[in-house]
């Protein structure tokens, strides 16, 4: 039989005291967590698979939904340049809306869906670290919201017929890109909800995720917003997101300071606080019995 | 032996012999819940999972603890595979302490429950895959470890691409075992591995266990309410009791002490109750069984 179960070698017999850990041990333990993110990527590569079709209905669902925003630029009888203008404005938001809610899902779900599917105990009993599982899961919601939000901008862009010769693609994407540092922690923070418990938690995830779209200025600018939710805009790294990406693609601007350094603060500061939010609620969970499945 | 899992063995190698595989000291773990027949408004109060279980496995045995749904058997296998946090007492797994060294024993210990738990739409192999990445090991390795450990568990190379869920229980609960062992354990934490398991896929997963205990010095933790599984299986077994461990030692001296023929007499004997027997605080208890 050739499992891997035990060892046979014979021990060196050293102490659970005496590890000893070298450089070589942490290079070894970095290969593993490593190997350890891109199980979490490859198990998401998986299932997007096996549920392809339901990918493919969500997408043309996401597809139609923004084209009944983003037809209300032709409602308005425009002139040409204006109602384009007002198109890929709105097309921008619901392009980073759908982007920031499949950051959010993918965060918000981590433990909900493990849970549901039973996996979630030797999930946790696993040698892995948190922030490597969480950044992993992350890592996978940046990749798929990116292909879908790029199919969803130039579907609806090529169906509308918008027009954007002068939009600045590259710093749009950049900032998106930093962008997705601050939303992984963000989302980190509400991943832990329904750790905590289980169904009102995945419930709070999603007014969480309503409440931080709705302040940080989708199809409008957040002047328009009564002052305490402008207060709250401040904080939320969508804001800075939409700002910049509309102005890079409607305007054709480069990446502006004002919008990169909130978001460096914000990724800076978002993802340890998330992680220690999640390890607070890992504690509680694994005092009060909650990791085990339900249902 | 194949190596599947190098950073595992290489710290089971590091292991100290002398030191016992488990060692368990005044372990204490209680739940606050509600009395359902109390109303929804009635105060939680606490039920005692597992009260002051004290027993040492020592390195290569396989220990069987058998119990009534809600006796705490699941309780104990959580506590010592890092998943709940004690309110007292201590946990060592080799001379780790199981609390505040949960990196380390996680790299020592795996388990298999009696829920199937995995990806249910994704494969046999994909799941296995998943759970090994976690451990280090590479597509390039898993690439001819898992169709080897399916091998080995009786699983048929065919249907290592079917979705999980269209196999049936026994085979779900071969690729938990395999899921286990790919990851080299040196203590297996078995909970009630062939409940719910057709008789000819109980004998397998049986046979295999047998097997795993021949050739490898794992060490096994088997909870059951099956008395001729533990019986079978086991060098020692315990009676875990309403989260009391009553005895924990071999079936011949459980028998001479009670002075009764099978196990079944024994537990009447040390309790006063059937083995079957449920009552209401069970159903509670159930919660963390």
């Amino acid at each position: 039989m050739s499992s891997g179960v035990g060892s046979t070698e014979p021990p060196r017999s050293v102490g659970p005291g005496s590890a000893g850990v070298g450089a070589g041990r942490y290079a070894v333990e970095m290969r593993n967590q490593l190997v350890g993110l891109f199980g979490i990527v490859e198990r998401n590569v998986y299932l997007t698979k096996r549920y392809f079709l339901w990918d493919l209905a969500f997408m043309v669902w996401t597809i139609a939904n923004t084209l009944t925003i983003v037809f209300i630029a032709r409602a308005e009888h425009l002139a040409p340049a204006r109602e384009n203008r007002l198109a890929t404005t709105l097309l921008v938001g619901a392009t980073i809306w759908a982007f920031l809610g499949i950051i959010f899902e993918f965060m918000t779900e981590t433990v909900a869906w493990e849970r549901w599917e039973g996996t979630i105990e030797y999930t946790f009993m696993a040698p892995l670290s948190r922030l490597v599982h969480l950044f992993g899961q992350g890592a996978f919601a940046v990749l798929y919201g990116l292909i879908r939000a790029t199919i969803l901008f130039f579907a609806v862009a090529a169906f509308i017929g918008i027009h954007a010769p002068q939009a600045n693609y590259g710093a749009a994407l950049a900032l998106l890109a930093l962008g997705s540092l601050s939303f992984i922690g963000v989302g980190i923070m509400t991943s832990v909800l329904p750790l905590i418990s289980p169904e009102k938690g995945a419930q709070l995830g999603f007014v969480c995720q309503g409440v931080m779209l709705v302040v940080s200025g989708v199809y409008y600018p957040v002047s328009v917003m009564p002052e305490w939710m402008q207060w709250i805009a401040k904080i939320s790294p969508a804001t800075y997101v939409l700002r910049g990406d509309r102005n890079s693609i409607v305007n054709g601007a480069g990446i502006a300071w004002a919008d990169v350094w909130p978001l460096v603060i914000i990724a800076v500061l978002a993802t340890p606080i998330g992680l220690a939010i999640f390890r607070v609620g890992e504690r509680y969970a694994k005092r009060h019995g909650k990791l085990k499945r339900s249902g | 032996m194949t190596t599947v899992a190098p950073s595992t063995t290489d710290l089971a190698a590091r292991l100290d012999r002398q030191v016992p595989a488990v060692e368990v000291r005044d372990l204490r773990k209680t739940f606050r819940r509600r009395d359902r027949k109390a109303g929804r408004f009635a105060r939680k109060r606490p039920w005692p999972a597992l009260a002051d279980v004290t027993f040492t496995i020592a390195r290569g045995e396989c220990v069987a603890i058998l119990g009534q749904n809600g006796s705490g058997k699941s309780t104990l296998v959580r506590l010592l595979s890092t998943l709940l946090i004690d309110d007292g007492g201590e946990a060592r797994i080799f001379g780790h302490d199981a609390f505040k060294e949960a990196a380390t024993i996680r790299r020592l210990v795996n388990r298999v429950s009696v829920e199937a738990s995995f990806f249910k739409k994704m494969s046999a192999a994909e799941n296995l895959s998943y759970a090994a990445r976690f451990y280090g090991m590479t597509p390039r390795q898993t690439r001819t470890a898992i169709p080897e450990i399916l091998g080995e568990v009786g699983f048929p190379p065919d249907r290592r691409g079917e979705a999980m869920e269209n196999l049936s229980r026994g085979m779900q609960q071969k690729v938990a075992l395999a899921r286990a062992l790919l990851t080299s354990p040196v203590l297996l934490l078995l909970d009630e591995p062939t409940t719910g398991l057709d008789p000819r896929s109980k004998l397998e997963v049986q046979d295999f266990i047998r097997k795993v205990r021949g050739e490898h010095d794992a060490t096994i933790l088997l909870c059951t309410h099956d008395m001729a599984e533990a019986e079978s299986l086991a060098d020692r077994i315990g009676l875990l009791d309403r989260g009391r461990l009553l005895f924990l030692e071999p079936v011949e001296d459980v028998k001479r002490r009670f002075s009764v023929a099978t196990l079944e007499e024994a537990f009447f004997a040390a309790t006063g109750r059937e083995f079957e027997e449920e009552n209401g605080d069970d159903e509670y208890r159930e919660v963390f069984a």
